[in-house]
């Protein structure tokens, strides 16, 4: 039996194998729109086709997508594993459109899709909703279409969008998530309507990765500093395939800066570093830290808490082989509440029936 | 515990402060609107001098991210180095009043012919009778906080 | 303010630990006085009827008004006046002296660097080159400057490092971190080619004007958010660096990363180690693990220093970088300066309190 049976992972990701795939699910001006137009696939230049990190070499198929129907995720994703839970998070790229009515006729087909071609198919499967974060407005008139749907566990944004996610112009999306019991995830990806660096856009793929962390930065500063949790006090955040370790610097800077900075924003009354334990959720991979005796244990002396981190495989992503999907040293009773209990915390509706 | 005259009472006018030491402490003595102070000179971060601060308000935002309630004007100092902010009554400082705070000495207004009749220690201050005078008591060492977060 | 100060004793700098202080920002007191005379009749014109335009919209002030006035200590300013950092004297008794600074490496802000206009930005770098000379090192031994450049430009900023070649009053190369194209991009290299030709390391100061927003996801609305930013900065014109292959083209450059702080570095070499594991193929010049390369070319000046709340996890930190690659600096007359004093939230031993403090500084500069 794998060491992982039981767990919960928190962050898969199912490919939407084509753009034909989303007609059915469109209102029929938005899919006459797509044909008329000629609307190419919304991939990204995040993940691209065929580079390495984008699909596992055995997770990867002779045709198509990886990760594009409910057989090949049953078989690659869930029975190696054990997984007693996988949440998908799918990375369309809705948010990258430039229109708030395309996203968000796109956001609806994207979720739609997922719900009659995974979650209705497998009972273990739950996902993220994917809104247009163009326009809170539409992105809450999506979680509330999905709100009943206790298989609908969290809500997803990009980490880099177009302004900072703590701004104010995001909180109606707060505010309906946090209504409905959902969990905020923000994955790694960028909706490129600035360069990733704040120093202009890189020339590789592997520098686009690597900012990612720093975009991680930036909306943890960003989520604490703006209020977002003052203000939505029953707000988790899960932070996916963020790296991970790059998390305890970031905060001691952050508190450093506060201690002097705190009347600029005065409903910042708590330290940094402890927002980010009761608010912040990670998960586990990618872990960036090579495997050397001591250290994770050193890395979670520097988290503070043990209930931050959450299982994930970040399936079809290539981050690690086989099945050692848990850091080297990890003791028995953290791993257990990485892959069970701190799931279980971090999205309240992972403990409801998971009902359609 | 031991008390000691450091200036007269209007040396130091309301909103004003004067840096005294006292058995080798620094120590910032304020008017507020004549209630009076005493901080040791000394941030409890790194050190600096609490008495160069500027003194301002304090802005909270009860909970709502966006409301700037503004109070208590005149009664907060901020370090001149990093901002760090201390109520002068109590020392302690604004972010984690719990854990953080500069040492706080007890000042009182005596009059001159208190002061002469002693015990009080006076060594740098001509005392007459007509006047009033302020007095740092130094006692024994509260509880310490810490030093560097 | 009504402040009257007693006789207070100056504590006695001779008695401390002798330091070097690798982030020193000086200031002229008046640009008509001190650095007009290094500029042209033309530019001094355009001066005073344009003023100095970076790629950002307040001509006088920065995008995110700072916490305190001039980002400065407040009790930084002269007795005589001017702007803190802008008096020799008083520099020297406020800092060089009680804290028994030993060598102290000048950076200039606002100095040239990053206008709009190259070639105001190229002449008025000259200008502070040779400012630093007749107002500070000159008379101070113990400061060094830094080679201003217009690193926008390459050839004339290529032109600066090989006229101030040899020149014993400059340590550095100076640049600023947030740059209008990342640092690694090959606009940049004729710099570094110069520098090491020079055998001048090259330092990159947090800040900047390159115009893109603070942070790869739109504009924050707080300094405190920028200021915490300037680290991610900073972390990305390293990962560009290391993923173009600055380091390997030019085997011998050191570099520099002033004021961005230095706890995060090791989870950035980790994860710019994994991202080269797995697409090793798409930067085929790049034919080491970054975090070797990292770990032989990058020191980093230590303030604002990060303070974790158990402060012995900062030792772990110091031992992932390397203690002999972080080099003490206060940043004076800032805000955020850090006190050699208390700064350091652990106890080191002797020799790697020495290290810390002076010898690694000393080394790196060829002071040894």
């Amino acid at each position: 039996m794998a060491a992982t049976a039981g767990a919960i992972d928190c962050d898969i990701h199912p490919s939407v194998p084509g753009i034909e795939a989303l007609l059915p699910h469109m209102e029929p001006h938005w899919r006459d729109a797509v044909v008329q137009r000629g609307v190419h696939e919304l991939e990204t230049i995040a993940y691209p086709a065929r580079a390495p990190l984008t699909a596992r070499p055995d997770w990867r198929p002779d045709h198509g997508r990886p990760a594009a129907d409910i057989d090949t995720i049953r078989a690659q994703a869930l029975d190696p594993f054990g997984t007693s839970i996988a949440i998908c998070n799918c990375l369309y790229g809705v948010q990258l459109l430039m229109s708030e009515d395309l996203a968000a006729a796109f956001a609806t087909a994207v979720n739609r899709w997922v719900a009659t071609e995974l979650l209705d198919r497998d009972p273990r499967l739950r996902a993220a909703i994917v809104i247009p974060t163009q326009s809170p407005d539409l992105a809450v008139r999506e979680i509330e279409r999905w709100a009943d749907d206790d298989r609908f566990v969290s809500v997803l944004m990009l980490v880099m969008d177009e302004m900072p996610l703590g701004r104010r112009f995001y909180w109606p999306i707060y505010a309906a998530a946090v209504g409905a019991g959902l969990a905020l995830c923000i994955h790694a990806g960028s909706t490129y309507k600035h360069p990733v660096t704040s120093v202009g856009w890189p020339s590789y793929l592997a520098e686009d990765y690597t900012a990612q962390a720093a975009g991680f930065h930036a909306v943890v500063t960003s989520l604490i500093s703006e209020g977002v949790f003052a203000k939505f006090p029953d707000l988790v955040c899960v932070l996916a395939e963020s790296g991970v370790t790059w998390l305890p610097a970031h905060l001691w800077r952050l508190t450093k800066f506060w201690r002097g900075l705190r009347a600029e924003v005065p409903w910042v009354v708590h330290t940094p570093a402890e927002i980010g334990r009761q608010h912040l959720r990670l998960t586990l991979q990618p872990f960036d830290a090579p495997t050397a005796p001591g250290l994770f244990e050193r890395v979670m002396e520097h988290f503070g808490s043990d209930e931050m981190l959450l299982f994930s495989t970040d399936y079809p992503h290539w981050q690690f082989d086989g099945t050692a999907v848990l850091p080297d040293g990890i003791p028995a009773e953290l791993a257990r509440k990485i892959m069970v209990d701190n799931p279980r915390k971090a999205y309240p509706r992972l403990s409801k029936g998971g009902q359609a | 515990m031991s008390r000691h005259v450091v200036a007269r009472a209007d040396e130091i006018p309301p909103g004003g402060r004067k840096l005294v030491e006292v058995r080798g402490r620094p120590i910032v003595i304020f008017n507020l609107g004549g209630d009076f102070h005493g901080l040791l000179d000394r941030c409890p971060h790194q050190g600096g001098p609490l008495s160069r601060g500027r003194l301002t308000g304090l802005v909270e935002a009860d909970g709502e991210p966006g409301r700037y309630c503004w109070s208590r004007e005149g009664e907060i100092l901020r370090c001149p180095w990093h901002g760090w902010e201390f109520d002068i009554r109590t020392g302690r400082s604004r972010c984690e009043p719990d854990r953080i705070g500069t040492r706080s000495y007890d000042v009182t207004i005596e009059p001159g012919a208190a002061v002469l009749e002693g015990p009080l220690k006076a060594e740098t201050v001509d005392v007459s009778v007509e006047d009033s005078y302020v007095v740092v008591t130094l006692g024994p060492p509260p509880a310490p906080t810490e030093a560097n977060p | 303010m009504n402040l009257q100060v007693l006789n207070r004793k100056q504590q006695d700098g001779r008695t401390r630990l002798a330091i070097a202080d690798c982030d020193i920002h000086p200031s002229p007191k008046s640009l008509e006085v001190e650095i007009y005379p290094y500029l042209s009749r033309r530019w001094q014109s355009h001066l005073s009827t344009y003023g100095m335009i970076y790629r950002q919209g307040f001509p006088t002030g920065p995008a995110f008004p700072k916490g305190q006035p001039d980002a400065a200590r407040r009790d930084a300013y002269p007795p005589g006046g001017g702007r803190p950092g802008s008096d020799l004297d008083f520099m020297r008794e406020q800092h060089l002296d009680p804290n028994n600074v030993q060598l102290g490496i000048l950076n200039p802000l606002r100095s040239g660097q990053g206008l709009q206009n190259g070639d105001l930005a190229a002449a008025y770098c000259r200008a502070v080159n040779e400012w630093q000379v007749a107002e500070w090192t000159s008379r101070e031994p113990r400061l060094k400057a830094s080679v201003m450049v217009n690193y926008e430009d390459a050839v004339s900023s290529v032109a600066e490092i090989d006229r101030l070649a040899g020149n014993p009053n400059f340590a550095q190369v100076l640049l600023l971190s947030r740059t209008a194209e990342p640092l690694g991009q090959r606009r940049y290299w004729p710099i570094y080619e110069a520098a090491c030709r020079a055998g001048l390391p090259v330092a990159v100061h947090a800040f900047g004007y390159g115009g893109s927003p603070v942070t790869g996801g739109g504009w924050p609305s707080y300094y405190i958010e920028e200021m915490v930013g300037h680290a991610s900065n900073s972390q990305s014109l390293l990962a560009s660096m290391v993923f173009e292959g600055v380091f390997e083209r030019f085997p011998t450059l050191r570099l520099i990363l002033v004021e961005a702080g230095f706890a995060w570095l090791p989870a950035l070499a980790w994860r710019m180690d994994r991202a080269w594991n797995r697409m090793r193929d798409e930067v085929p010049h790049v034919t080491r693990p970054p975090s070797e390369l990292v770990r032989e070319h990058v020191w980093l000046t230590t303030q604002p220093m990060e303070e974790p709340e158990h402060r012995a996890d900062l030792l772990d930190i110091f031992d992932w970088i390397g203690r002999d690659r972080l080099l003490f600096a206060t940043d004076y007359p800032h805000w955020d300066y850090d006190d050699p004093a208390h700064a350091l939230p652990v106890r080191l031993g002797a020799a790697d309190r020495e290290q810390f403090f002076l010898g690694n500084a000393r080394r790196l500069y060829g002071l040894d």
